[in-house]
């Protein structure tokens, strides 16, 4: 299990090195940012000044070899716009993004789960049907549109919910948090929720095809021969057995809800990571995107090895081992 | 103590039952949505509108300008030429930081210091403070200001320099300001929070005497991006205001009876280039092929193209009326504006006449470029543009991408025609240094001159310009107008204009320089 640790650690900076080479050009090839970030009216001097204190006016590999150079000693950059450090900058709204991506994973689960059950259990009843056919909206409905309509009825028409923006937050050991207060909580709902649609149709699925399967198999059959209620049949044997396929895809739907969160974030002025990405992009400031990127790419890392390694744990038949051709 | 807590309590409670019975209970507190987050609270950090936009609710520069765009009163109260070279600026008595110190003269020299420390600027300051030579503290109200050159805008360049107080900021860094430190200035409010891309906080300041004072015992500046939710954010009631009301809703604030509708011109001028170069990149035949001499050299296409716009549908179509259409490069009341100088009559007809006398009376292949994110409906004004051209018979192509790419290409010189805007400038010398002055890094001249425009006349009348005589001013400007026109250097096509929705029972005076102040919204 260390071999396999240590094997996917290099893996991993491999491609943390490919990635951030990508960025790099990619960037280098769009353009200068000191000619989106300048006022048009400063002289040619003063924008070389500029280039030259970004250090943009070094050739590319100069620029690329200093950036790992830092890189190793565990500093990623300055922004160009904000002129803070792009770590500092990332770690200011990452609390706001995990909150809305763990309260969306919650969701998902709290309503995916149970109505899953009760569709696959019901399957060929009116309710089964009725929940199967909404998840198919969850699935196909854009994200964008979806927010737009949920501020229409519940802000705008309604009046229950407010509008968009973050709630109020107290601190907890440095961190801002907003779930903790009722104002935060009101304004967590409509973009958590519609964060969490996708999700929520995704485990409805996934509850849904397992428990049909389930109910079919021979253990299920005996416990209820040996007179097991069905509540109890339901709620630990089969739960237990279908919830395997349900951890592993959640557990990699998470990785995704945090780095896409980016259209949830800018229909709800929600002041997360997905914000900041999209402005820096706008104005190629190059430390940030390299820096969002690349822990989006450790994140993704991550969380593949803990249910690669969780999966190992869940069910003994898996061995971890690099397959071999 | 017990006496103010009691005080407190009335008030309180006082504040709670007028909040609960009457409907709008504003004379309190105040929300307004603006579209864009600062990128520093640092007032020397970034030149750039949306960073001015929050910080000038707490600080003031010495010049400010008024609603219609004139100089008024800032942190000075007033100021004279004492010569040619030197200015006087004295500022207001009494005039108080928000931490009760008084404001000196001292500070007013440090900060007009201070944009040439900030380490790491994006887009500095300094270019307002690097004409002034001499700073020389008179007494603790006044401050003398020498010029290098003779620079009548200098009042003008203040307006962008903001004064902080040295001893709150001294030894600083920009990344402080977001944190509070340094967040004392002598404008109507005090700092209260910055939550990053989310809000700022703001109360009065009790120090505050001059003549900006908020209606407001505190307020709430919340940043919402998305147009649709921005004014989602005023429908359901978790604003009182918004700014940059998006386009395709006007129609619905008109009708809203709980909403009102302020609108102003902008001093933001949307126009096209027309490449001057022997040869363009996107000019050709019509089988696709790089023409060896483009024919936007000559001034009757130029013409010809301005001709084939129907500015007039642009404004009521594409802009749902929110434009004003233009042959000046600016507003109206700036030096070197033309009253007599108007779009040239909507004339396809006269266009192909024009496109024929210059040799091509079948058209020629274009390919139109401008930005997607950048102007109020870029894309489409591009787009009805090109389908204008087309119909005079130059087959027109577009192409519109984000600024990021947008604005490194034209620096690149890599565009036929195209499509941008010059704003916040109240003096032809600013487009004409700019966009139209022959290229001259030395002397920092054409600094995006995209089109290569270069005729020596209007370089010597920019030269000339800089005369300390308003009225000598005005004359050369005027001429330079007519010459740029007559050129057809540029293709003007309309001032934008800001809208602004507020509640009903609320008023804002609409602003040409894009700024929203919460100060300046009043009940009615």
């Amino acid at each position: 299990m260390i071999a396999f640790i240590v094997r996917r650690v290099l893996q991993s900076v491999f491609v943390l090195l490919i990635m951030s080479l990508l960025v790099f050009v990619g960037i280098y090839a769009i353009g200068n940012p000191v000619d989106i970030l300048i006022n048009p009216e400063a002289t040619q001097a003063e924008r070389a000044a500029t280039i030259v204190a970004f250090g943009l006016d070094k050739p590319m590999w100069v620029q690329y070899g200093l950036f790992l150079q830092s890189a190793v000693a565990g500093d990623l950059g300055r922004s160009f716009a904000y002129s803070t450090p792009a770590l500092t900058l990332i770690a200011q709204r990452l609390p706001a993004t995990l909150e809305l991506a763990v309260v969306a994973m919650l969701v998902s689960i709290l309503l995916g789960v149970p109505l899953g059950l009760w569709a696959g259990l019901r399957r060929d009843g009116f309710a089964g049907r009725t929940i199967m056919s909404l998840s198919i909206l969850g699935f196909s409905l854009p994200t964008f549109w979806v927010g737009l309509m949920l501020i229409m009825l519940f802000s705008v028409n309604l009046g229950w919910l407010p509008s968009s923006g973050r709630g109020q937050t107290v601190e907890w050991l440095g961190i801002p948090l907003s779930f903790l207060t009722l104002d935060g909580l009101k304004h967590l709902v409509l973009p958590a929720l519609n964060l969490s649609l996708f999700n929520i149709a995704l485990v409805i699925r996934l509850t849904h095809s397992g428990t049909q399967e389930a109910m079919l198999q021979d253990y299920v059959k005996f416990a209820r021969a040996k007179g097991l209620a069905s509540r109890r049949i339901i709620g630990v044997h089969v739960l237990k057995n279908i919830l395997i396929p349900i951890v592993t895809v959640i557990a990699l739907q998470f990785g995704a809800l945090i780095a896409f969160a980016i259209v949830t974030e800018s229909i709800f002025a929600w002041p997360g990571i997905g914000k900041l990405i999209i402005d820096s992009i706008r104005v190629l400031d190059r430390p940030v995107v390299v820096a969002y990127l690349l822990l989006t790419v450790t994140l993704f890392i991550v969380i593949n090895l803990i249910v690669d390694v969780l999966y190992s744990v869940l069910d003994p038949r898996v061995r971890l081992s690099d397959a071999r051709g | 103590m017990s006496k103010a807590i009691g005080v407190f309590r009335r008030w309180g409670l006082a504040v709670l039952v007028a909040g609960g019975l009457t409907a709008p209970a504003w004379s309190q507190d105040f929300k307004v949505a603006m579209s864009s987050p600062p990128t520093s609270m640092d007032p020397h950090f970034q030149n750039i509108t949306t960073n001015a936009n929050v910080i000038e609710h707490m600080f003031e520069p010495l010049v400010m300008r008024s609603p219609d765009g004139k100089l008024a009163p800032g942190l000075a109260e007033s100021w004279s030429l004492i010569n040619n070279l030197t200015w006087e600026f004295k500022i207001r008595r009494g005039a108080k930081f928000s931490d009760g110190s008084l404001v000196t003269a001292e500070d007013v020299v440090y900060s007009l210091d201070r944009p040439s420390n900030i380490k790491n600027s994006p887009a500095s300051f300094t270019q307002y403070t690097k004409s002034i030579v001499g700073k020389k503290v008179i007494d603790a109200n006044t401050v003398r200001l020498t010029t290098g050159a003779e620079t009548p805008l200098l009042p003008d360049d203040l307006v962008s320099v903001i004064i902080v107080s040295k001893k709150a900021t001294e030894g600083l860094a920009s990344d402080d300001f977001a944190n509070g430190k340094g967040m004392v200035g002598s404008g109507p409010y005090k700092f209260v929070r910055f939550l990053r891309d989310d809000r700022v906080e703001l109360a009065r300041s009790e120090h505050y005497n001059g003549p900006n004072k908020t209606p407001w015992a505190t307020t709430t500046i919340r940043f919402i991006a998305n147009p649709s939710t921005r004014l989602a954010a005023l429908l359901a009631g978790d604003v009182q205001a918004i700014e940059n009301v998006p386009t395709p809703d006007l129609g619905r604030v008109r009708n809203d009876t709980n909403l009102s509708l302020i609108t102003a011109t902008s001093q933001r001028m949307v126009f096209m280039f027309a490449d001057w170069r022997d040869k363009s990149p996107f000019v050709t035949d019509k089988n696709g092929a790089v023409l060896a001499t483009s024919p936007l050299k000559d001034v009757r296409v130029r013409r010809a193209l301005s001709m084939a716009i129907n500015r007039d549908a642009i404004r009521d179509r594409v802009m749902e009326g929110l434009s004003e259409t233009t042959e000046n490069l600016i507003v109206p009341g700036s030096p070197g504006y033309v009253s007599s100088m108007v779009p040239p009559k909507y004339d396809p007809d006269a266009a192909k006449k024009l496109l024929a006398e210059a040799g091509f009376p079948n058209g020629f292949g274009l390919t139109v470029h401008g930005p997607n994110n950048r102007l109020v409906n870029d894309e489409k004004i591009a787009q009805t543009v090109a389908q204008m051209f087309t119909r005079i018979g130059v087959d027109t192509k577009v192409e519109t991408m984000p600024m990021a790419v947008y604005a490194p290409r034209g620096a690149k010189y890599e565009f036929s025609v195209a499509l941008i805007a010059w704003g916040g400038s109240v003096d032809l010398t600013s487009p004409m240094r700019a966009l139209l002055a022959c290229e001259n890094p030395a002397k920092g001249m054409g600094v995006v001159n995209w089109a290569k425009y270069c005729n020596p006349k209007v370089d010597e009348l920019l030269m000339k310009a800089d005369s300390m005589d308003p009225l000598v001013r005005s004359r050369i400007l005027r001429e330079a107008a007519g010459i740029i026109s007559k050129d057809v250097a540029l293709i003007p096509l309309h001032f934008q204009v800001s809208a602004w929705a507020v509640k009903k029972g609320l008023t804002y005076k609409g602003r040409g320089d894009e700024r929203t102040y919460a100060f300046d919204f009043k009940p009615m």
